[in-house]
């Protein structure tokens, strides 16, 4: 079996994630071939061949070209699977070319069980097995499934160029909001997801956070929804945050938010569905509504 | 200005879900439904296209059985223009190929301007049919909006990246657009536009009047996640659950 595996760059940096690939590649013993639009100063450290297009004319996003490129190093290596991140970048890139090569794809594949791809479904509530058409398909990793690999290798490069017209216009970046809060370095943090109901509820959750010497965090809908500022999301587009104590409260626990949290050392969850996928990251679930429990905890921890 | 606005009814995801007895998806009677919620975000960004350009048509689609209707009818409530039903049963085996290339195979020839999605299902999760659709009628697709500015012809997007970064990117019409969480705030429906949803009109096809491709991806099997035996679960008056979380605070020194 041969892999192709798809690297990432942002601002001229790679993204760490190819890691996992490799990873990915090896728990199935595959043969392995590398493509990435990218920078020859900044490779990744991985055995094998590394097909590179220069992202300085081809654009670190330009999903039509590289799209193009990628099928090019198909037709060259005939790989059985064309592996991607489940990332912005990969999401965005792999039904592209699964359309491109006619080939089905399998999104967020957490483990392979049985010869049939795992992913996710109902906010990870359930899972489903998926299998593809004989032949090529092609594959998103969710972020964290498998542990990374990094080899103590330079990989050979072989440069490519395609003609392709670019659909988009990329214009630039925007850097994401200066934090005023650092999550990161808190100790216990007390986080309000949307099963606190409205934004007037904020406070109770507020005062368990002082309470117990905390931090205020948000799940992401919160967030959106303006009852908590950006600086305290915690999750894949928030912040990654590893505390002593960390209290979910109303909160279902959807894989973008447990990449966030699931390093705390201790986690009590608050939920009134004893099935929230947050059970499987907690430490301790209690089965309450979040408005009683919250404040009788808080005015018993005074 | 024409638009079209896909969306899927999926079930609340706060449900107790059961595994069908074909194994292959979750049953699907007893649940409460609702629009998908990032579809909700590409309703109100079709709606809000609309009241800024004036003189602009929006078709909202959905596939799925009869009840899918419903979440049609939101839709139309919110302030779409009508509404297209492809009826089919047997939704939950297509795969997200079959799903575009029917989408594709009503709007090739209606020349939308902007076609909105979501970024994805909560049920499924695949994040395909968006950018499929887009693929198929051989039109520019970006993914994963959070903001959204219509001018003249072109359309730029901030696409969402991780850690809270952006990319800015410029298209020209036509395009397909596949929205994130957050990119605006849905409109509920008020009554008065309830009852004007009423009269508005629903074009019903079946799945097999437009389905030409074969599935790709098949479902073998769906299942619970085997339980880690994670979490100690409390349950019970909260008066003695309080107690119980606060021994275990001390038990390990957390206060
Ligand atoms: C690309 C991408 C990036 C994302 N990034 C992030 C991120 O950084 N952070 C993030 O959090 N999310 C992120 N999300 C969103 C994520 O998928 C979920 O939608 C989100 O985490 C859900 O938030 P929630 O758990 O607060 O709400 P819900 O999923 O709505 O869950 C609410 C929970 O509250 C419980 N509940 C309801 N009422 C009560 C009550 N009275 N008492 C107790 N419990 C109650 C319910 O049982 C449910 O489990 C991202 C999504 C995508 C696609």
């Amino acid at each position: 079996m041969k892999v192709l595996l798809v690297a990432e760059y942002r601002e001229k940096a790679l993204l760490e994630t190819i890691y996992e690939l490799n990873g990915f590649a090896n728990s199935l013993n595959a043969e392995k071939v590398f493509f990435a639009v990218g920078y020859e100063s900044n490779l990744p450290k991985v055995a094998g061949k590394l097909y590179l297009a220069d992202a300085e004319k081809y654009g670190e996003y330009n999903p039509d070209v590289h799209k193009e490129l990628i099928k090019q190093v198909v037709e060259k290596e005939n790989p059985d699977y064309i592996v991607f991140s489940h990332s912005s970048y990969g999401w965005d890139l792999a039904p592209r070319v699964a359309a491109a090569l006619k080939v089905g794809q399998l999104t967020e594949v957490v483990a392979i069980e049985d010869n049939t791809f795992v992913v996710p479904s109902c906010n990870a509530k359930l899972r489903r097995f998926v299998r593809h058409t004989p032949g090529k398909a092609v594959l998103t990793i969710q972020a964290g499934a498998f542990a990374p690999v990094v080899d103590s290798a330079s990989p050979e490069v072989e440069k490519i160029e395609a003609s392709a017209q670019a659909k988009l216009e990329f214009v630039g970046y925007e850097e994401a909001e200066a934090k005023s809060v650092d999550l990161t370095k808190a100790e216990i943090i007390v986080t309000a997801g949307r099963g606190i109901g409205k934004p007037d509820n904020v406070p109770v959750i507020e005062e368990l956070a002082k309470a117990l010497g905390g931090e205020l965090g948000a799940s992401r809908p919160v967030v959106d929804a303006g009852w908590v500022d950006h600086s305290r999301q915690v999750g894949t587009t928030g912040q990654t945050v590893s505390p002593k104590l960390y209290v979910a409260c109303g909160v279902s626990g959807a894989i973008q938010h447990l990449a966030g949290m699931k390093k705390s050392d201790y986690i009590i969850a608050i939920n009134t569905d004893k099935d929230a996928p947050i059970a499987e990251a907690a430490d301790v679930l209690v089965v309450a509504d979040v408005m009683q429990f919250v404040p009788a905890l808080t005015s018993k921890l005074k | 200005m024409k638009v079209l606005v896909c969306i899927k009814q999926v079930p609340d995801m706060e449900s107790k879900f059961k595994v069908a007895s074909n194994n292959v998806w979750y049953e699907d009677t007893d649940l409460a439904y609702r629009m998908n919620e990032y579809d909700e975000y590409a309703v109100e960004q079709a709606v809000r296209l609309k009241e800024q350009v004036g003189d602009c048509d929006v078709t909202v689609l959905s596939i799925g059985p009869e009840r899918v209707k419903e979440a049609i009818k939101k839709a139309l409530a919110m302030g779409c223009d009508r509404g297209v039903h492809i009826n089919d049963n047997d939704y939950y085996s297509k795969d997200p190929y079959q799903k575009a290339q029917m989408i594709a195979e009503f709007a090739k020839d209606k020349n939308f301007d902007i076609i909105f999605t979501g970024l994805q299902s909560q049920d499924t999760g695949s994040a395909q049919v968006g950018v499929l659709l887009g693929e198929l009628l051989e039109l520019p697709v970006v993914t994963t909006i959070v903001s959204f500015e219509y001018n003249d012809g072109e359309v730029t997007v901030k696409r969402e990246l991780e850690g809270g970064k952006k990319s800015i990117i410029k298209v020209k019409v036509p395009a397909v657009f596949t929205c994130q969480l957050g990119l605006n705030e849905p409109r509920y429906p008020t009554l008065p536009n309830i009852m004007k949803a009423k009269k508005k009109e629903i074009l019903t096809f079946e799945a097999s009047e437009l389905l030409k491709a074969e599935n790709l991806v098949t479902t073998a099997k769906m299942a619970f996640p085997e339980k880690k035996g994670g979490a100690q679960i409390l349950e019970g008056d909260v008066a003695e659950l309080v107690d119980k979380v606060v021994q275990i605070l001390k038990e390990k020194s957390l206060v």
